[in-house]
């Protein structure tokens, strides 16, 4: 299947013009409408909307990885919550002495644990431009270094898979223990402001909106950029061919390690967005479940569009929500039910249905990008 | 000298009536009777002569007096032992239905005396015929070191028979002198006696004289080196056997998963869902036995080893048939989909019994321990070492010599070469994913005799059967119990030096860098079938 270098299909036009209206009007909505009109958007659905579409950033990164290079992680929620540290960690020391204890050097949990200074790897964060700079660089780095050790000595397909599982159930455990210094169990919480705007106030959390919004807006494109060049042709090559490839002479290694690093700078990004907007980062977010989750929302989507992953993500999320407040019972059912549906019966996802449904309805020929195949013949 | 003669004096004959002629009532009565007048110099008397009396009833009654429930009735001077409301006559044991409480005087007793009953009753367990009495009782000493006992300890060493009281009693001896104003001499014998025998109580009982800065203290440190090499020696051997514990545990539940994951290639996470739903099994057998034939109970157990072997082996066989043969040639949607499959059956376990923990109960012939040296093994940990080996030689055996076992094998190595000769690879895959799914019940009727039964079990195991699998390598059963026991041993060894959760993080480390080192495990399966 021949992708398309110069042609950005409608779709993603679409989806552009979605996020940038949704940046504009929920704001609009939330601040012009009076509570009681029928139009009002309520801060706290802002949030969630804002949630979602951090949701939506991790799904566009892994589908960037797995619809492009056949590569199953099931740590991407390691990176995303890596992310989500380095910033718990900035909004921490923006604390300061308003913590329970009043201690200006040291946060709340570490006077609990009768630690007398800073640790060394805590250093910096008072400065936010050091604090977004982890936010990208801490999960990059980790995936540069696992990925280099795992795609050079060539574990792929369901090793991969469990390797990367077994990651992120690894800094679980870690980040669980207090001496690793990310206040154990509880994590890091009670944050008061962001760059001196408080995070209770509405502004703050229509200004996070649209930097998600634009966010998400941004990785997309950097996705598209990816994959429509030269390098992400080759990427798909890899995943339906990876020896053949090999055997043209492609360091498929070097590719891997590229694409997986950058994904992972991707999935910080959604998680340093998502923590100031929920107000909480702790150790449950390594849970392997969740990452598992987040494939789920590419498959819903369909893998191999990157717009897909976004619908998926929003929409299983909000799934979710109304599922857990309505019927908390049978989310789980749903859940289950949905990766089974989808990888049965629609194993190219929503996306994948309705083109083709568009397909069949007006007989037209059209080139899409990628995705059709997934497991080639080798 | 001539106090121990008269004790071994007294002992033998306790001895020779408590075993062979045992005293009537009507003589205890009479030796009962100077407990009741106000002249302590007769009561002590009285107490040594009920000690020496070899009745059956002596112990109770020194035990009611010394814990002041030994009355007297004011009218007939009869002496009855009043617990709570029950009152009974103190020489025969008989009730006495109504006795009106203001008619019964106490007992009183003095120090003198209270320190007599001590001795006479250390004396008396020290010598009761039942050995965990006199353990018991020896034990108590090893503790207290009470000084005055050590006369009794003499006189109760020359008779035992038993070797484990036997040796009690020359530790608390020891530990007696140890402890007392003795001869430097008696106290580094003492020291001897007490690291000939080692463990724990041994460190603790020379921890006090080591810090002394005499002969003693020298010998005490020199004995304790002595015994800390031999602890350490101890604590490696029980490390090993709690290693092989958890690898029989994690063998249990990986081997399934090879099984599956050897023949198809695919990944089943709904595999735990298996060992959960087997565990529930127990659970429900154990429930139907108590309600309709109680007197089985001890073996519910057995039945619901076979019962959870068929019953995890169908839906195997259900889900490969409706799920699974769909996705062939594509893992990792496999993947995707039996994990959509395991929330569905922990939520489908949740909503029929409840989130909370069920507890299966340990049937009387799987509890207790046995001790080896300084080593305690639970049977219920040692029956599923047994088990898990039993599992893997039928497997084995299965794999070898059956015909199903044969194709199995063919199909393992190479599919397309299988169905070409004739083997219905199709029926291979459902009835090995019904094997895999059953064995998986089978090691969850085992896992619910040392873990919680709740919905959650199959999550706690699978992580670790995928590493497992994975480290052992595809496809064969001689990797996964290697890779179950090496990592059950190093999880066991890490724990003591670096903590149990930092342990497992090391573990998790140790096989993901070995996954780089040999992407196919501890065993690959060599041959084209490899990069299909």
């Amino acid at each position: 299947m021949a992708a398309t270098r110069t042609h950005i299909p409608l779709r993603l036009w679409l989806c552009l013009s979605v996020l940038v209206l949704l940046a504009v009007i929920v704001p609009v909505l939330n601040l012009l409408t009076p509570p009681e009109h029928s139009l009002h958007v309520p801060t706290y659905v802002v949030s969630l909307l804002g949630k979602y579409l951090c949701f939506a950033i991790l799904a566009v990164s892994v589908d960037l990885i797995w619809g492009y290079c056949g590569l199953l992680s099931l740590g991407q929620g390691a990176f995303f919550a890596l992310g989500g540290y380095a910033m718990g960690v900035y909004l921490v020391r923006q604390i300061g002495s308003r913590g329970v204890y009043a201690n200006p050097e040291l946060p709340d949990f570490m006077v609990f644990l009768n630690w007398t200074e800073l640790p060394w790897y805590w250093w910096g964060f008072d400065h936010f431009s050091f604090a977004v700079a982890a936010v990208v660089i801490v999960p990059a780095l980790l995936a540069f270094v696992f990925g280099w050790f795992a795609f050079r000595s060539r574990v792929s397909g369901v090793y991969f898979s469990i390797i990367t599982q077994a990651l992120t159930y690894a800094l679980m455990l870690a980040f669980f223990r207090n001496d690793m210094g990310f206040g154990g169990n509880n994590g890091l919480t009670d944050f008061k402001d962001i760059l001196g705007f408080s995070l209770q106030s509405d502004a703050t959390r229509l200004g996070l909106f649209i930097l998600t919004c634009l966010a998400l807006a941004a990785v997309l494109l950097i996705c598209v950029a990816i994959t429509s060049s030269r390098f992400g042709l080759v990427l798909i090559a890899i995943r339906d061919a990876e020896n053949r490839a090999r055997f043209l002479g492609y360091r498929v290694e070097t590719y891997k390690v590229v694409v997986f690093t950058i994904s992972a700078a991707m999935a910080g990004l959604a998680g340093a967005l998502y923590v100031p907007q929920v107000g909480i980062i702790n150790p449950g977010e390594f849970a392997p479940a969740n990452s598992i989750e987040s494939v789920i929302w590419v498959s819903v989507g369909g893998r191999g569009t990157l717009v897909g992953p976004i619908i998926g993500a929003v929409l299983v999320n909000f799934g979710k929500s109304w599922f857990t407040a309505a019927f908390p019972e049978f989310w789980l059912f749903v859940l289950g039910g949905l990766f089974i549906c989808v990888t049965l019966f629609l194993p190219r996802g929503l996306l994948g249905v309705t083109e083709s449904l568009f397909r069949r309805s007006w007989s037209m020929p059209r080139r899409s990008v990628a995705a059709s195949t997934p497991e080639a013949a080798e | 000298m001539n106090r121990l003669k008269s004790v071994v004096l007294l002992v033998f004959a306790i001895l020779a009536f408590g075993h062979s002629i045992p005293l009537k009532a009507e003589d205890l009565v009479s030796l009962l009777q100077p407990l009741g007048s106000s002249d302590f110099a007769g009561k002590s008397a009285a107490i040594a002569a009920i000690a020496g009396s070899g009745s059956p009833r002596a112990s109770i009654v020194l035990q009611a007096l010394n814990d002041g429930k030994l009355l007297v009735s004011k009218a007939d001077r009869r002496m009855v032992i009043l617990d709570g409301a029950e009152v009974t006559d103190a020489a025969t044991g008989a009730a006495i239905p109504v006795v009106d409480r203001s008619a019964l005087e106490k007992v009183g007793i003095n120090n003198k005396l209270r320190r007599d009953l001590r001795v006479a009753l250390g004396n008396l367990t020290l010598l009761s015929p039942d050995p965990t009495k006199r353990r018991q009782a020896a034990e108590a000493l090893l503790k207290s070191r009470d000084p005055s006992a050590i006369s009794s300890l003499d006189s109760a060493l020359t008779v035992e028979t038993d070797d484990r009281v036997k040796q009690t009693l020359t530790i608390a001896r020891a530990a007696i002198l140890l402890a007392g104003e003795r001869p430097d001499v008696l106290k580094i014998a003492a020291i001897d006696t007490i690291r000939s025998h080692g463990g724990r109580d041994a460190v603790s009982l020379l921890t006090g004289p080591a810090a002394q800065n005499d002969p003693v203290g020298a010998a005490a440190r020199r004995a304790l080196e002595q015994i800390e090499a031999e602890l350490k020696l101890w604590n490696a051997v029980q490390n090993l056997v709690y290693g092989l514990s958890l690898g029989s545990v994690l063998f249990l539940a990986a081997i399934g998963l090879a099984i599956t994951f050897g023949v198809m290639g695919v990944i089943n996470m709904a595999h735990g869902e298996m060992v959960m739903i087997g565990a529930y099994v127990a659970f429900v057998i154990q429930q139907l036995i108590a309600a309709s034939a109680p007197t089985l109970g001890e073996l519910s157990i057995l039945l619901a080893i076979p019962l959870a072997f068929l019953l995890c082996g169908l839906l195997g066989i259900g889900i490969e048939r409706s799920l699974i043969r769909f996705l062939y040639g594509r893992p990792l949607e496999t993947l995707l989909a039996t994990f959509g499959l395991s929330l569905v059956l922990q939520q489908a376990v949740r909503s029929i019994f409840g989130p909370t923990n069920r507890e299966v109960a340990t049937p009387t012939w799987m509890s207790g321990s046995v001790e080896l040296g300084q080593l305690t093994l639970t049977i219920n940990r040692l029956s599923i070492i047994v088990f898990a080996l039993a599992i893997f030689v039928v497997l084995l055996l299965v794999l070898r010599f059956t015909r199903f076992g044969l194709q199995v094998r063919a199909v393992t190595q190479n599919r397309e070469m299988a169905a070409a000769m004739g083997i219905p690879t199709g029926r291979i895959d459902a009835l090995t994913f019904g094997l895999g799914s059953g064995i998986a019940g089978m090691a969850g009727v085992a896992l619910s005799q040392i873990d919680n039964v709740s919905p959650n079990l199959g999550q706690a195991y699978i992580i670790d059967s995928f590493l497992v699998v994975v480290f052992g390598g595809v496809g064969n059963l001689f990797g996964t119990l290697v890779a179950s026991l090496i990592l059950g041993g190093l999880n066991k060894l890490l724990e003591p030096i670096a903590g149990a959760v930092l342990g497992k993080i090391l573990l998790l480390v140790f096989v993901v860098l070995f996954i780089q080192r040999r992407p196919r495990g501890l065993f690959p399966l060599k041959g084209r079938a490899v990069e299909a």
